[in-house]
């Protein structure tokens, strides 16, 4: 492993940027109040890590860290599946997107 | 040179529609710019020789992952008057708590990496088909049928969850 200045293709970069995404993920989170938008940054903090995941993966000559990337990308399938038909049955029962309207899921 | 220079500039536009998902108004603009992003990050996996996740995550991600977005979001027929908006407090601390967030990752990022640049390694072997084939089907076999009853419970749930037809909640 040798050490050069330059940032681009160096382990810093890939975890600098990783950090910068999955922070614009949860600051979307925080800000927007639509459902869909929610969970479309559920998915930009989901590829965050697994950028992460695939530059150590290249850092330490394994491919388990990619294994690892794939079953992410799994279940992010199945999380945007449920969550969309969760969605769509309480735009269905109250005809918005909102989130602050789910309230009345307290009891 | 170039290639360094290739990866910081994609790293940077990454950020920037990034930060458009977030800050566009209307979803649709939201849901292409998160593919413009996801194309981003599959060119990234290219420059680290992850040459099958790029394919797969040009596949899963921006093909059948946001596809499906897309067509919630034109079954819902959204509109920008129906955009809910966000007060001014909760916007400020918002940005506030993220901050912080990324102040805080950095930092402890920092003390463990040292920040020395160390260079990533070129190894064109490990991201192909062949051996990521061989590795999941060999140590994580289990894993890989766990995740196909995973999706087999996610269908069912799904289409039970949306042929309701009557009002559940009042």
């Amino acid at each position: 492993m040798t050490t050069d200045p330059t940032f681009g293709t160096s382990i810093d970069f890939y975890v600098i940027l990783a950090s910068i995404l999955f922070t614009i993920g949860a600051f979307g989170v925080l800000i927007r109040r639509n459902m869909i938008v929610l969970l479309m940054c559920i998915e930009l903090m989901l590829n965050a890590v697994n950028l992460l995941l695939v530059a150590f993966s290249t850092y330490y000559g394994k491919g388990d860290a990619q294994i690892f990337v794939f079953f992410i990308i799994v279940v992010a399938a199945a999380e945007a599946t449920i969550g969309l038909s969760i969605l769509i049955m309480a735009y269905r029962n109250q005809k918005s997107t909102d989130a602050g309207l789910f309230t009345n899921l307290n009891g | 040179m170039s290639i360094e220079l290739l990866t910081i500039i994609i790293g940077g536009l990454t950020i920037g529609a990034a930060l458009m998902v977030v800050i566009s108004k209307h979803p649709i603009r939201s849901v292409l710019f998160l593919v413009v992003t996801f194309f981003l990050i599959s060119s990234l996996y290219i420059l680290m020789n992850a040459q099958f996740l790029a394919i797969v995550n040009i596949i899963v991600y921006a093909g059948a992952i946001m596809v499906l977005f897309l067509f919630v979001l034109m079954l819902l027929n959204l509109n920008k008057e129906s955009e809910p908006k966000t007060p001014k407090l909760a916007l400020f601390s918002s940005v506030l708590a993220s901050g912080i967030l990324l102040l805080v990752l950095i930092a402890a990022f920092k003390d463990s990496l040292r920040l020395q640049h160390v260079r990533l390694p070129q190894q064109k072997q490990i991201g192909l088909v062949e051996n990521l084939g061989k590795l999941l089907f060999d140590e994580y076999i289990v894993p890989f049928e766990v995740s196909s009853i995973l999706f087999i419970a996610s269908m069912v749930g799904a289409i039970l969850l949306a042929k309701r037809e009557k009002p559940i909640i009042d």
